[in-house]
């Protein structure tokens, strides 16, 4: 168990390219913390420096209290779940486990008993003297887990683990990681492009774009605080609407409808609006409907807004006609600078905030 | 289903009698007496003679000195075919191993020249070969029979491909789990390579058994003869009235033909699991 701290943490390619730029986290001891971000926004670097299979060119990386960028991978006390396992095919599900053990020179009773342990916490009992490719993907997925909480570590560092596995799979694979991570109280890193598990498993967001971190910040917070235009498209589903708006005289106006007050400066904006924030009234913004998916609970209304395209979730069972006016539910609405797509904090106009029109 | 085609079977049937006939025509020829064969030519029946040819061609004090028996050429044989298949396959895996897991400049060079000498044969080599094998002293010892050709372009190319196909996932994961370069190669990537071995091992294995021109340079002293140049001593003694021993050339060539039979039997499913699927 340990604190993690990533200090100025940079990489740059040997080609010049820089994958990751000044990334600083300080991840206390026990969090969860999930690194989500579309592909090639270096997540999953930042997670292999971590694990030390890739070197750091900027930064520290300190596990603990010491600084591991120059130790092997071996000598950080992590352990890594990788997304397609990585087990080793010769092996069958015990030696697996115990691999790392053994050259970390465990005597033989203390290798028997983890992997017992493990095993038995995984429910991997029958499948020890198994070869992996004896087993389902699940099942793989949980020997790669026991061969990284044999090894007690430190940090857990996951990268994508569940992204082989089907869907119904992945839910209870999700919920079985988490439930693990809590009795264990070992800090956990967590690489995904899916901001469904982000947002489930995580203690802490961390989302990435271009290298950059965009934000950081508990699940909640960032979807209802997205900081950028891109953390608010990335996570939510489905995608919050953003459109060309603009502030005039205190009010957000889109085309010429008035949307909701705003007390910021006049000029164009990016409003972001989440399709459940957004209900079908009898006034309001005039959507032309183009179609819609029907999901059994609720379903998705997609149409355009002045010449943009904004989706809105309805769950009422209304006829719907070619046109329909929709209204931002109050407060639920979301400003971006356009030229910077950084958050423009409304929190001291909220109060003054009247029905949506 | 495939409809049955009498004409394919027809050609698939020549095609096997093509390829077995002399084979089978080696083996009952060699169950006859040498007047027989040189009078009567080549047999497919089986003949009375079996037992005295081939217990003379194993056992009998042949050659120029008198004192090589078809015994001492069977072994000399495995230890040339052996000697190669395990060597080439220790050589050229390290090598590989080198090549795809160590980072060094010009490693892609090098590879490219290894492979270049696969388009050369032992001949073009043969000469400068046995010149550093006679000032080092070896003629006539099993190093310097075995030594000089193991370095292997084929087998260090198919192992390059196979340790390419490796997931670096594994690597990763067994650094992870502190396994360094030494016991990464042999408690992962030697397992995983089996399949791989058993197929070097009967093509370098062969290469190995039927070498002929190599050893018949390296060594004067008969000790060293092997099955291929007994073959052929055997049918040398055309000197005035003699019949050469057809029958125990026959019997020669089926003896040697045994073992590499057996490797590939032994090995072909490896074999074949080797040459195209990997075992992940």
């Amino acid at each position: 168990m340990a604190h993690l701290s990533l200090t100025s943490v940079g990489k740059t390619y040997a080609g010049g390219v820089d994958a990751v730029r000044d990334v600083n986290i300080e991840i206390a001891d026990g969090e969860f913390i999930v690194l989500v971000g579309p592909s090639g926004c270096g997540k999953s670097t930042l997670l292999r420096m971590v694990a030390g299979l890739e070197s750091v060119t900027h930064g520290d990386v300190r596990i603990g209290d010491r600084v591991v960028n120059r130790l092997e991978p071996a000598d950080r006390d992590i352990a890594m779940v990788f997304q397609n396992y990585a087990l080793y095919p010769h092996m069958n599900v015990r030696d697996n486990m115990a691999y790392g053990l053994k050259n970390r020179g465990e005597t033989k009773s203390v290798i028997a008993e983890r992997v017992a342990e493990a095993s038995r916490m995984l429910e991997l009992d029958p499948y020890l003297d198994r070869k992996p490719r004896a087993l389902s993907g699940g099942q793989r997925q949980r020997v790669a887990m026991g061969r990284a909480i044999v090894r007690q570590p430190a940090a857990f560092l996951f990268d994508e683990p569940l992204s082989n596995l089907d869907a119904k799979l992945r839910v209870s694979m999700r919920g079985e990681i988490r439930r693990l991570q809590r009795r264990l109280g070992t800090t956990s890193l967590y690489v995904t492009h899916d901001q469904l598990e982000a947002m489930t498993l995580a203690d802490r967001l961390v989302v990435l774009n271009g290298g950059r971190v965009e934000q950081i910040g508990a699940p909640l917070e960032v979807y209802h605080k997205p900081a950028s235009v891109f953390v608010a498209s990335f996570i939510g589903s489905p995608a919050m609407n953003l459109i060309d708006a603009r502030v005039e005289a205190g009010r957000v106006l889109v085309g010429s409808h008035d949307i909701a007050p705003a007390a910021t400066d006049a000029g164009p904006v990016t409003l972001g609006l989440r399709p459940e924030d957004l209900s079908l009234a009898s006034t309001g913004l005039p959507v032309a409907v183009e179609h819609v998916e029907e999901l059994g609970a609720q379903r998705i209304i997609h149409g355009e807004v002045a010449g943009q395209p904004i989706a809105i979730a309805d769950s009422s069972a209304s006829e719907l006609g070619e046109t329909v006016h929709v209204a931002a539910t109050p407060g639920k609405i979301h400003l971006f600078a356009r030229d910077t797509g950084r958050r423009i904090d409304l929190a001291a106009a909220a109060t003054g905030l009247a029905h949506a029109v | 289903m495939q409809k049955i085609k009498p004409f394919d079977h027809l050609i698939l049937i020549l095609g096997t009698l093509f390829l077995c006939l002399p084979v089978f025509m080696a083996l009952m020829s060699s169950t006859h007496t040498a007047i027989d064969i040189h009078s009567n030519g080549l047999f497919l029946t089986p003949g009375d003679n079996a037992g005295p040819t081939y217990t003379k061609v194993l056992t009998a004090r042949g050659g120029f000195t008198g004192d090589v028996t078809g015994l001492r050429m069977l072994m000399n044989s495995m230890i040339m075919g052996i000697g190669f298949a395990v060597g080439k396959i220790v050589l050229s895996m390290m090598a590989a191993y080198a090549l795809v897991y160590f980072r060094f400049r010009f490693a892609t060079v090098i590879f490219w020249a290894i492979f270049t000498t696969l388009l050369l044969p032992l001949e073009v080599r043969i000469m400068p070969s046995y010149q550093v094998m006679s000032t080092l002293g070896l003629l006539n010892t099993y190093t310097g029979l075995i030594v000089p050709l193991l370095a292997s372009a084929t087998g260090t190319f198919f192992f390059r491909q196979f340790f390419k196909s490796v997931p670096d996932e594994l690597l990763e994961a067994a650094r992870i789990d502190g396994a360094g370069p030494v016991k990464f190669f042999i408690d992962i990537l030697v397992p995983l390579s089996r399949t791989m071995m058993a197929a070097i091992f009967i093509i370098m294995f062969i290469y190995g058994w039927n070498q002929y021109l190599w050893p018949l340079l390296m060594t004067t002293d008969e000790t060293f003869y092997t099955l291929m140049r007994g073959i052929k001593s055997i049918l040398q003694v055309w000197v005035g009235s003699q019949i050469p021993d057809y029958n125990e050339a026959f019997a020669l060539a089926v003896l040697a033909m045994v073992p590499p039979v057996a490797v590939v039997v032994i090995f072909q499913r490896m074999f074949i699991k080797g040459l195209t699927e990997s075992d992940k």
